[in-house]
């Protein structure tokens, strides 16, 4: 068939499976996200959360998705039709490529790209489109400005986020996660790289507009920011996206400075996916925990606090990784 | 720049520390009433359904005044009076419609023979609105509620039911006003 062997053919039908695979497998940890976090908020606000739905209220979810696919999916009259519809799909889109480059274990991934950092990095960039058009496309003053804020804060903390990722690509010498991964066999990135860990923690929640960094979405000041229009699935995949992105500043740190894979006695997996898991209870923690930043205190703590210090870091790894070679 | 490193670490000390304690609340008791397994505990005084008491005889307290109906805000109490042949006051009907009550309890205050009272019991939902309105037959109890031992015609100077004027509990004899003499 196509003139391709049968091996390159079994080889074509693996990859689209274990495509597929982590795709599912991916959306679903996003979905069950929405209850993981309203169980944990609960516990660490004196509550049980949902715990009625099913075992441990499990089921939530369910019921959840049940009722948002039966809403109304509305479109305000006075929006920009084609770009309204499009702007939610972008942000599952780039989130989802951005798992593409992702090493589970050491079999497991999508790709292996000599540019795998980058091309994480490209796509989060991407990403800010969908909240800028969402803001613009709803033409609605809370959802532009919470547009606004959000082209504003993820295009200053990409910056960061990029800055500190290039010790830990100095140590590794490569973009490759995989390598990355197999470099930290000896010692994990934290150790050596705690400034860039913790930049990249703050850049990452920045990034995925997660509290303490939801200033986009703000509903104290802008209702509900850039998606103040948006209802039903669409609005579903708003809140689904920013449970994806959860997810992938999880993995994420997991790979970069955690070592991925790596760990003894259990299979790769299982410490993956408690390392990651570990992170998104972090992450669900720091919303339980922290205040929102006025927007020019998240402004200034960015580029006078954490660019220098990024910098220096960077300054250092390579000072030191040249002085070693 | 000393003041610098000072404001930094009071920012970042105070940011952990607020997770921390927010962290420690994992271990903390739940503020949560698990409710239809576990019941919440309602004070005596809990405004909730209404009911029509009787004195410790086993008569009828209410007297058909009105004065609930006139108090009540939302106009849910609806009473007709009858009279038996002593010349007391009954309620004919007493009808009150909960899907507009709003539990205020101005009818209890209201009340001249503390016969209209609120209980602590709030669970009431139905799922035909016409089921909402309760009949003097749904809302007459056999006993004394808040007020035990209290009759309303026992202290109440009326002459009613085979009790004369100053037969009343500390009521003193009738004054003949037709007369000078002490």
């Amino acid at each position: 068939m196509f003139g391709l062997s049968f091996d390159q053919l079994l080889d074509i039908a693996l990859t689209a499976f274990e495509t597929i695979a982590i795709l599912l497998a991916v959306v679903i940890a996003a979905a069950l996200l929405i209850w993981v976090e309203r169980r944990l908020l609960g516990v660490w606000q004196d509550r049980y959360g949902p715990n009625r739905v099913g075992p441990f209220g499990i089921l939530q979810v369910a019921a959840d998705m049940i009722k948002i696919f039966f809403k109304e999916d509305w479109i305000p009259p006075f929006a920009d039709k084609t770009v309204f519809v499009i702007a939610p799909a972008i942000i599952m889109f780039t989130t989802i490529m951005a798992f593409a480059v992702v090493p589970f274990t050491e079999t497991i991934g999508v790709v292996d790209l000599n540019i795998g950092l980058l091309f994480i990095l490209a796509m989060s960039s991407l990403g800010v489109y969908s909240v800028i058009l969402a803001g613009w496309s709803s033409d609605n003053k809370y959802a532009l400005l919470g547009g606004m804020r959000t082209a504003a804060q993820m295009i200053s903390y990409e910056v960061f986020m990029g800055l500190s990722l290039l010790g830990v690509v100095l140590l590794a010498g490569s973009f490759d996660m995989r390598v990355i991964v197999e470099s930290q066999a000896g010692m994990w990135n934290i150790i050596p790289q705690f400034p860039a860990f913790v930049i990249f923690l703050i850049a990452g929640c920045a990034e995925i507009h997660r509290a303490p960094f939801d200033l986009p979405e703000a509903e104290q000041e802008l209702t509900a920011g850039y998606h103040t229009e948006y209802s039903g699935m669409k609005f579903g995949m708003f809140f689904v996206g920013e449970y994806l992105g959860i997810v992938l500043i999880s993995c994420l740190i997991t790979v970069l400075f955690f070592g991925g894979w790596l760990g003894p006695i259990l299979p790769g997996f299982v410490w993956f996916a408690l390392k990651a898991g570990f992170f998104v209870c972090f992450f669900v923690l720091l919303r339980a925990a922290t205040v929102r930043p006025r927007y020019d205190q998240l402004m200034s703590f960015g580029w006078k606090i954490l660019l220098p210090i990024a910098l220096v870091n960077v300054a250092i790894t390579g000072a030191v990784v040249v002085a070693m070679a | 720049m000393l003041n610098a490193a000072q404001t930094a670490w009071n920012a970042t000390s105070s940011v952990l520390r607020t997770i921390g304690m927010t962290f420690m609340h994992t271990f903390r008791k739940r503020d949560t009433i698990l409710y239809p397994e576990q019941q919440p505990y309602l004070p005596p005084r809990y405004r909730g359904r209404i009911v029509l008491t009787r004195d410790p005889d086993g008569a009828e307290r209410c007297v058909a005044c009105n004065l609930c109906s006139v108090a009540c805000p939302v106009d849910c109490i609806s009473v007709v009076k009858t009279e038996d042949e002593t010349g007391r006051w009954y309620p004919e009907t007493f009808r009150i419609n909960f899907s507009r009550c709003i539990y205020c309890g101005y009818c209890e205050e209201a009340c001249p023979t503390y016969a209209i009272q609120l209980t602590p019991d709030f669970e009431m939902g139905e799922f035909d609105r016409q089921n909402m309105v309760y009949e003097k037959s749904d809302l007459l109890i056999s006993g004394v509620g808040k007020r035990p031992g209290y009759n309303f015609y026992r202290v109440a100077g009326m002459a009613v039911g085979g009790k004369d004027k100053g037969e009343a509990v500390n009521e003193a004899e009738p004054v003949d006003v037709k007369t000078l003499l002490p």
